[in-house]
């Protein structure tokens, strides 16, 4: 019964650090067929900037005068909206060529960037070169480290073990951002726009959907979902221009276990893997829970190249042929 | 006539300046043969940057000092210090490149042990280069070109194991970074344990990638030792001390790894680093008169660097080395290798700053290891750092476990407990 619970509690991080990790990641890979390698790198600014708000490193925004929790919280969604604008740059200088070519076409008369769209290994190199560099920029700008933000909420403690709380809730954010993710795309106009374009580009250009506009609002929003996960680790990590690589292994495996849909792919991928982590951690250590981390990711890739979503979608279909 | 000799004096001057400007940073290099060459490869950047840095800083203020105060035997200093970049196949490279081109009479090079065993064998050793290590590392290295000064795991855990044994009792947990030098130093955990009448009742070996801690902390609250031995490494691991201060794990630690090299106690907010004990030779904090008083070699550091961070162990390890080997050249009366290798194994002592007044380290002849005067140092829950213990500690191993004596036969090796330890391994 104790291990029960201890697993059962164990699980909420676990999930919390897949599914944060993870859906930046999904939701350009998915929609844009960009595979962002400096994704880390983005959740890198999303640490950043919040501790740098939080403890009065912005000029003219005394988001550390705030009082308590609101503190920590206005840090962190200016570091998510700062990760989106920072993601809108990158989209229009590298992913799309936009800017390079407007200066290209009135000097040379010619673009010279192809947009990055659904070329996987091109994308690849590109945002691995980017990720160097502001792995080594942020070294030479702000040093080998920040100072940190301090972990929020106390201690739950359960039979003879405690664990902190924070961390428990972030698989409430999880949830949340999962659940905010599938209205974005199941109820607002960008959401059709964006499905209509992954489906079909082309026919989605010529019913009047701007593809090139859902391109960059699919990067910012990406980017700012990973600023949130930079943000919200914060408190728990010890902040220094390296960290996004922490994020990167377990946000892959679980964007290729969750598959191309982006809410339910992640969600699943999630849960699978934060269970599959969460006993082999607990009861055999943490090296174990790694490995049998990849082992389950390398079997569903053998047997489900398509991801578990795919799984969703084939028994979606089925149900429609029967009816 | 002399009109022809200003000019060509002109044209002489001007050109050693284009020379000179082609040269760029190759300019140092073409220094002349009546300086003493040292080659400081350390990490001013990536991954290791942190910790390397201080060790950089050192190095150069112990040069300056010696070339302000007459460098040795008259002979100014030059030295070479590109940027490894935390990057081992360029610390082959540029290794290779001090000891072919540059001609250096010592080097300084290198963090990690795996950096060490990269450009141990295939550079370090072939041209017998006189070569020092100085990070605290798991010990064993016994090899005629390497001085390796830092403390070893035996005694850095020496040091602070007996002392929270006699205050907390003997149940230990061991977390350690699961390669190389955690493996060998959770050995070291064990064998230290059997010789105190303590035991080690759990282990975990945690890969350097890892920054979640929620399941091994609650390893730990599920064992419940009397206090847990932590090596853990990096940046990843730094995460630890965060978590388990907010899961209220309240547990004495001791540790090998955390405050004297990475500053933790400074970069994370208190309480995490509450009742930690670090088992170091050197550390800012060590309240020596040559360290931290008025003009010490704290004051000193931070007027040389006034936005540098920390001045760490490491740091002080390359700056007493940089002056033992001066008076062992002073002592060979030359800059031959061989020649001032030997005389590094005559008994050479230093005042380092990690000893207290009257007293000064000794390099052992035998194994190119330091007898340090080491210390426990405790960090309460303002982190405020204080020395709870300290006491000269040998370096033993080597010296009476294996009898390295590297003055009558010339070995490259480097052991390892497993081999003479039935607890380790």
């Amino acid at each position: 019964m104790a291990i029960g619970l201890d697993l059962l509690v164990q699980f909420f991080p676990n999930f919390a650090s897949i599914v944060l990790a993870a859906t930046g990641l999904a939701i350009i890979f998915g929609i844009m067929g960009v595979i962002n390698l400096a994704h880390g790198e983005f959740i890198m600014v999303g640490a950043f900037s919040t501790s740098l708000a939080y403890n009065g490193g912005i000029p003219f925004l005394p988001i550390d005068a705030l009082p308590g929790l609101s503190r920590l919280i206005g840090a962190m969604l200016f570091a998510a909206l700062v990760t989106a604008l920072f993601g809108l740059l990158v989209e229009r200088t590298i992913i799309s060529g936009a800017v390079p070519n407007w200066i290209s076409e009135r000097t040379l008369g010619r673009p010279v960037v192809t947009p990055l769209y659904d070329r996987l290994l091109d994308s690849m190199v590109a945002t691995w070169g980017l990720s160097l560099i502001m792995v080594q920029t942020f070294r030479n700008v702000f040093g080998n480290s920040l100072s940190g933000v301090p972990i929020p909420f106390g201690e739950l403690s359960y039979g003879n073990s405690s664990i902190g709380l924070y961390q428990v809730l972030l698989a409430g954010v999880a949830a949340f951002v999962l659940i905010a993710l599938y209205l974005v795309f199941v109820r607002t106009d960008y959401g059709m726009r964006a499905r209509a374009t992954i489906q079909n580009e082309s026919m989605a250009q010529s019913l009047g959907v701007n593809t090139e506009r859902t391109y960059m609002a699919t990067f910012a929003l990406g980017s700012g979902l990973a600023g949130l996960t930079g943000a919200l680790y914060t408190p728990l990590l010890s902040i220094e221009p390296g960290l996004g690589s922490v994020f990167l292994v377990d946000a892959f495996v679980a964007v290729v276990v969750g598959g191309s849909s982006v809410v339910v792919g992640t969600l699943l991928s999630g849960g699978l893997l934060g269970i599959v982590d969460t006993l082999f951690s607990n009861v055999y250590g943490t090296f174990a829970g790694r490995i049998a981390l990849l082992i389950v990711a390398i079997v569903l890739i053998r047997f489900i190249p398509q991801g578990l979503s795919s799984l969703v979608e084939r028994l979606r279909e089925r149900r429609l042929e029967v009816d | 006539m002399t009109k022809r000799v200003d000019r060509r004096k002109f044209l002489a001057g001007g050109a050693s300046i284009a020379t000179a400007g082609l040269a760029g940073c190759a300019l140092t290099g073409s220094g002349s043969s009546d300086t003493i060459k040292l080659g400081i490869l350390e990490d001013q950047s990536g991954n290791f940057a942190l910790v390397g840095s201080p060790k950089h800083k050192a190095s150069l203020l112990a040069i300056e000092e010696i070339n302000n105060n007459g460098g040795i035997n008259g002979q100014q200093i030059e030295y070479f210090d590109p940027d490894p970049q935390s990057n081992n196949q360029r610390y082959l490279e540029l290794t290779r490149r001090m000891i072919n081109q540059r001609n250096v009479d010592a080097l300084w090079a290198g963090y990690s042990s795996a950096t060490r065993e990269t450009i141990r064998e295939p550079a370090i050793d072939p041209n017998d280069q006189l070569y020092f290590y100085t990070t605290q590392y798991e010990g064993g290295v016994c090899d005629k070109n390497v001085f390796a000064v830092g403390p070893t795991a035996r005694q850095q855990l020496g040091i602070v194991l007996p002392y929270l044994v006699e205050e907390y009792g003997s149940d230990i947990y061991t977390i350690a970074a699961d390669y190389n030098f955690g493996q060998l130093s959770a050995d070291w955990v064990k064998v230290l344990a059997d010789e105190n009448d303590a035991n080690v009742i759990g282990e975990e070996f945690i890969p350097l990638s890892n920054s979640e801690f929620s399941s091994t902390i609650s390893r730990i609250q599920d064992a419940d030792p009397d206090f847990v031995m932590s090596m853990l490494v990096g940046s990843n691991h730094t995460s630890f001390y965060k978590q388990k201060a907010s899961a209220g794990l309240d547990i004495p630690i001791g540790t090998s790894t955390a405050m004297a090299q990475g500053y933790e106690h400074l970069r994370l907010d208190p309480p995490a680093m509450s009742n930690i004990y670090a088992g170091v030779n050197y550390m800012e904090e060590v309240p020596t008169n040559r360290n931290t008083k008025e003009g010490g070699f704290v004051d000193r550091y931070y007027e040389k660097f006034p936005d540098a961070p920390y001045l760490n162990e490491e740091a002080e390890n390359n700056y007493f080395s940089i002056y033992m080997y001066k008076r062992a050249v002073e002592q060979a009366g030359t800059t031959d290798q061989e020649e001032v290798k030997a005389a590094l194994e005559s008994g050479i002592t230093y005042p380092a700053p990690e000893a207290p007044d009257g007293e000064e380290i000794k390099l052992v002849p035998e194994t190119h290891h330091v007898n340090h005067h080491m210390w426990v140092m405790r960090a309460d829950e303002e982190h405020n750092v204080e020395a709870v213990d300290d006491r000269v500690i040998d370096e033993t191993f080597l010296k009476d476990t294996v009898g390295c004596d590297l003055t009558s036969k010339d070995e490259e090796t480097q052991y390892t407990p497993q081999d003479y330890y039935e607890e380790a391994g």
